[in-house]
């Protein structure tokens, strides 16, 4: 029995013992897999996986270029950068975020105004994204998060570049915004094959002068190599590569005067555009009401933007590129001088005016201005009282295409090319375009309005100011530009504005000149402007105009007390002084503002005052004028 | 001189149920472990290493006390250890606490509890108390009961599912039946049927268990998602070259590209830092725990003992071998700490509980042989 159990255990154990064997054996194998498993990774492949480890941890961060700064013409800052601490957070980062938000609103002051704007940023882009909530956060505020920084995963401080518009409305149709770059700019940027410039790069120019000269502002944006973790966070720089700050701008814009145009506005709506008829360097440059750029910089939020979109007002609109007014009586000079010049009017040639005219052969009277009529009128004196009849005359003499092809070069119904995109074309009619058009003839009744500047034309206060510009330097073709030039940042080298081509009308010299003396008597005694021109101390030419906004039934008598304010002609005036040696051309309109006369060229003569004497306009004077309601055309 | 031989009795004392080459290799892991558990938490803060520090000294005790449990003892605690595991897993099965998705924890108010973590030595302690029994002639019926005293909660275990330490449990009571004797011919068959089965048990596996087994075969199948663990390990293992990059100086570990780098990554930080020589280091210490075991295993005096000191160090084997694998991406990702390395308590209590028995083992076989 012993004996049996010793030989079982004796067995037994000996089953164990090679069992133990056949372990160690499979282990030492296993062991073996496994080293050479290691082997492999660290000997074999190490390079490779050291390139891969590399790579995980180096990461190119773009570094952003500051923008280029916008000058006015004397060196004013109409747009510069400053540095300070926003509160951002990536979205998918943060899982309850109305809650989070409230939480933060106990630590850092959070406007309703601030999470509308957040809101409407959200809604515009992807979660991943680091948007702004809060901006210029103070010292304090920026303490407070670092404090309680843990509470709030996904959120962080950052030092951002502002884009600041110190004069805030004043020229802000020109000068323009820059806003968040949006899916539109994007696929411009792609398009562009710019998306490496503008990697990191959160705004781009929208509009304006900021919009137009991007390329220029923008700069070349720098890299710099990080150390990151996992995460994505920059634990160190390891190189870096400098951006090139974007190039400055100085405009040919004078902000003083374009402050001084715009607090001549006032209240009322309206356009001015202000050249140096020399080379179309745009001097002021006015759509009122304006807006503040400084509300799109970070997305604008949506009650502003409401405000400023809905307003009847339209203050976004650039009237100065995009509105097209009828040109109505601005356009005389012009038309006498196509007349002179195509030989259907001699400087002698007059009219006995009986306050209306009609075409040959139908019964349709076309009214004056004035009941009655200006007597005997001949050229020069149809421009200074601005006599309709005898425009309605010359039109149907001349004929529309004969006006078209006159009025063209002048810049009439097409883009004149000024350095800010948005303009629109206006319309200068002819045969061909009614029937493009309207599948119709022109009759000759189409023609008489036209004479006018009324019917189907349309211009911009742009293409007002280029043909004043133009009339005022004796026929070049001057194109109007904002720019003057453009400072290197690195260099400081200046590379001034380059004009196209500029060809020159010639007309001849008697015609021109007889047209400018009508203009500078126009400010003249007798003349339509004679108040606005009366004391100037220097020559200025000029002619008023009034735009039918409402038709007005034939026999009905225009009496702007009866008329809705909205519905009220609007003011117009041309002009340039000194008459002899025009420093200075302009275009402006007043929306509803009555007689041009009356209204709009009290305005011209602050600005001519202000530009060529240096004098402030008197308040005391500019308070008494109001709507002008009963003024001659 | 009397202080001196108070001392040295202490230390006789204290030193008498611990085998000498096996507390070496386990201190130098230990410091190892430390020296890794610190940089993986950022070199930085001391918290974790603290932490694991405290971990050692818990289970070194926990050890020592074991150490001195005499074998007999233990085999008499077998049965009630192996019933209680049991009873609680089927609690967990009915009443367990669900973490991602897993039901494994039972929550007791005041501490929760991972009942299958008992199984770990519940089950070689049963199955080698059961062949002691039998130590007569073993037939086919004593090894139908064996497989059902294995099976049971090794089932209960992947249900929950946590098919890591499944494979733990039943690896540690089946090295016990294959200590025991179980004939070739079985363990062939068994293996062959086992590998037929696979094509049948590939649907039973659930989804995340279907992933990680296909992304073991290609991680670049998505870099981001499943594959992303694999991906960064062996990164960081590979860029380690030779000589490593040195301690606390590692890119993949110290910024953060390696998940659960503290716990059952450990091995890609320490291979990253350490490079080759360490990780060889590494495999001989692990080597030298081994062939300790079976010489404590070969020694011991009854089958009992033989059985359970046997399969504890194949067990040992085991979480290392699956572990090594599954970081340098030969195994699939299961969740098995790398022994006495991962930061945890539970592990290293476990494992160190395994040594201590292992220790009573290799210093009680004179008492029960005279």
């Amino acid at each position: 029995m012993v004996g049996t159990n010793i030989k079982n255990r004796e067995a037994e154990l000996n089953v164990f013992r090679r069992r133990v064997i056949v372990a160690t054996i499979a282990i030492l194998v296993a062991f073996l897999l496994l080293a050479s498993r290691l082997i492999y990774l660290q000997v074999v492949k190490r390079d490779q996986y050291h390139t891969m480890a590399e790579a995980n941890r180096i990461s190119v961060v773009p570094v952003v270029p500051n923008r280029g700064v916008i000058y006015d013409r004397n060196g004013e800052v109409l747009a510069a950068n400053y540095s300070a601490f926003t509160l951002e957070v990536t979205p998918s980062k943060v899982q309850h975020l109305e809650k989070v938000l409230d939480d933060l609103a106990t630590i850092i002051d959070i406007q309703p105004k601030d999470r509308r704007r957040f809101k409407r940023l959200l809604e515009e882009s992807k979660s991943f994204e680091s948007l702004p909530i809060r901006n210029r956060l103070t010292e304090a505020e920026v303490a407070r998060f670092a404090v309680n920084r843990y509470r709030f995963p996904g959120f962080d401080i950052r030092a951002r570049l502002f884009r600041n518009y110190p004069f805030g409305e004043v020229a802000s149709h020109a000068i323009g915004y820059i806003g968040r770059i949006n899916d539109a700019d994007l696929k411009k940027i792609e398009s562009d094959n710019l998306s490496r410039n503008y990697k990191g790069t959160d705004h781009i120019g929208k509009l304006g002068i900021e919009g137009s000269y991007e390329a220029e502002l923008h700069g070349t944006t720098g890299s710099e190599q990080v150390e990151i973790d996992a995460g994505g966070r920059a634990i160190r720089s390891l190189a870096k590569s400098e951006p090139v700050a974007g190039n400055n701008l100085r405009l040919t814009l004078d902000i003083k005067l374009q402050q001084v145009v715009e607090e001549a506005f006032g209240e009322f709506r309206g356009a001015l555009v202000a050249l140096d008829p020399t080379n179309g360097e745009v001097l002021a440059f006015v759509s009122k009401p304006g807006f503040d750029p400084n509300l799109f910089v970070d997305g604008i939020d949506p009650v502003n933007w409401d405000l400023l979109n809905n307003s009847e007002d339209k203050p976004l609109n650039n009237r100065a590129l995009r509105g097209q007014y009828p040109p109505g009586s601005t356009i005389k000079p012009f038309m006498a001088l196509a007349a002179l010049e195509n030989g259907k009017r001699t400087p002698e040639y007059s009219i006995v005016d009986p306050g209306q005219w009609m075409l040959p052969g139908l019964a349709r009277p076309y009214r004056d201005w004035k009941k009655g009529g200006h007597g005997v009128v001949n050229l020069h004196k149809s421009i200074v009282v601005s006599c309709d009849t005898y425009y309605y005359g010359l039109g149907n003499d001349l004929g529309i295409d004969r006006i078209n092809a006159f009025m063209t070069p002048f810049g009439f119904g097409s883009k004149n090319g000024i350095d800010i995109d948005g303009e629109l074309t206006g319309l200068m009619p002819s045969q061909e375009w009614k029937q493009k058009r309207f599948k119709q003839k022109w009759y000759a009744g189409d023609t008489i309005p036209v004479a006018i500047g009324q019917g189907y034309w349309l211009a911009t206060p742009l293409q007002l100011a280029t043909a004043t510009a133009i009339l005022a330097n004796g026929g070049t073709q001057v194109t109007p530009h904002l720019l003057k030039e453009v400072i290197n940042s690195k260099t400081n080298e200046k590379r001034g504005y380059k004009p196209p081509p500029q060809n020159v009308l010639s007309f001849k010299p008697e015609h021109l000149n007889l047209v400018r003396r009508a203009m500078v008597d126009v400010m003249l005694p007798g003349g339509t402007a004679a108040s606005a021109g009366a004391g100037a101390g220097y020559s200025i030419a000029g002619k008023t105009g009034t735009a039918q906004v409402i038709a007005i039934k034939q026999g009905e008598k225009y009496d702007a007390r009866k008329i809705d304010e909205r519905h009220r002609d609007h003011a117009l005036f041309i002009g340039f002084a000194p008459a002899d040696q025009p420093k200075i051309a302009l275009a402006l309109l007043v929306e509803n503002g009555g007689g041009g006369g009356g209204t709009a060229s009290p305005i011209a003569r602050e600005i001519f005052d202000y530009y060529l004497l240096g004098k402030m306009p008197d308040l005391a004077k500019r308070k008494r004028r109001d709507y002008d309601l009963d003024s001659s055309r | 001189m009397r202080i001196t031989a108070v001392v040295e009795r202490i230390f006789d004392i204290a030193a008498r149920r611990l085998d000498g080459p096996l507390m070496v290799v386990i201190v130098v892991l230990a410091a190892i472990s430390l020296a890794a558990v610190y940089s993986a938490s950022g070199g930085d803060s001391f918290d974790r290493a603290l932490g694991q520090l405290r971990n050692f000294a818990v289970a070194f005790i926990a050890m020592w006390i074991v150490a001195n449990v005499p074998p007999q003892t233990l085999m008499r605690i077998a049965i009630p250890v192996y019933i209680v595991g049991l009873l609680l897993l089927v609690s967990v099965a009915l009443f367990g606490e669900i973490r991602n998705g897993a039901r494994r924890w039972l929550n007791f108010g005041f501490v929760t509890i991972q009942p299958s973590e008992i199984m770990k030595l519940g089950m070689p302690l049963i199955l080698a108390w059961y062949f002691h029994k039998k130590e007569e002639g073993l037939n086919w019926r004593d090894y139908t009961l064996a497989g059902l005293i294995l099976m049971l909660p090794t089932g209960l275990v992947m249900r929950q599912p946590d098919l890591g330490t499944s494979i733990l449990v039943f690896s540690a009571g089946f090295f016990v039946i294959f200590l025991a004797g179980l004939s070739w011919r079985i363990l062939i068959s068994a293996g062959v049927a086992g590998v037929v089965a696979l094509p049948f048990l590939w649907p039973l596996l659930h989804d995340y268990q279907r992933e990680r087994v296909l992304t073991l075969l290609d991680p670049m199948k998505d870099p981001l998602g499943a594959g992303y663990h694999i991906i960064q390990s062996t990164i960081a293992i590979g860029s380690g070259g030779v000589l490593g990059k040195g301690w606390l100086n590692g890119s993949q570990a110290q910024l953060d590209f390696i998940p659960e780098r503290s716990t059952d990554f450990i091995l890609a930080v320490f291979g990253e830092e350490f490079g080759l020589v360490g990780t060889l280091l590494l495999l001989c210490l692990y080597l030298i725990v081994i062939g300790r075991g079976f010489m404590i295993a070969m020694n011991a005096s009854t089958t009992f003992s033989r059985l359970l000191a046997g399969a504890l160090t194949m067990s040992f084997f085991t979480y290392a071998f699956v572990n090594i694998g599954m970081v340098s991406g030969i195994l699939p990702v299961v969740g098995v700490p790398l022994p006495l390395m991962s930061y945890g308590g539970t592990a290293i209590l476990s494992l160190c509980l395994g040594f201590g028995i292992l220790m009573s083992i290799s210093t009680h076989k004179q008492l029960v042989s005279s």
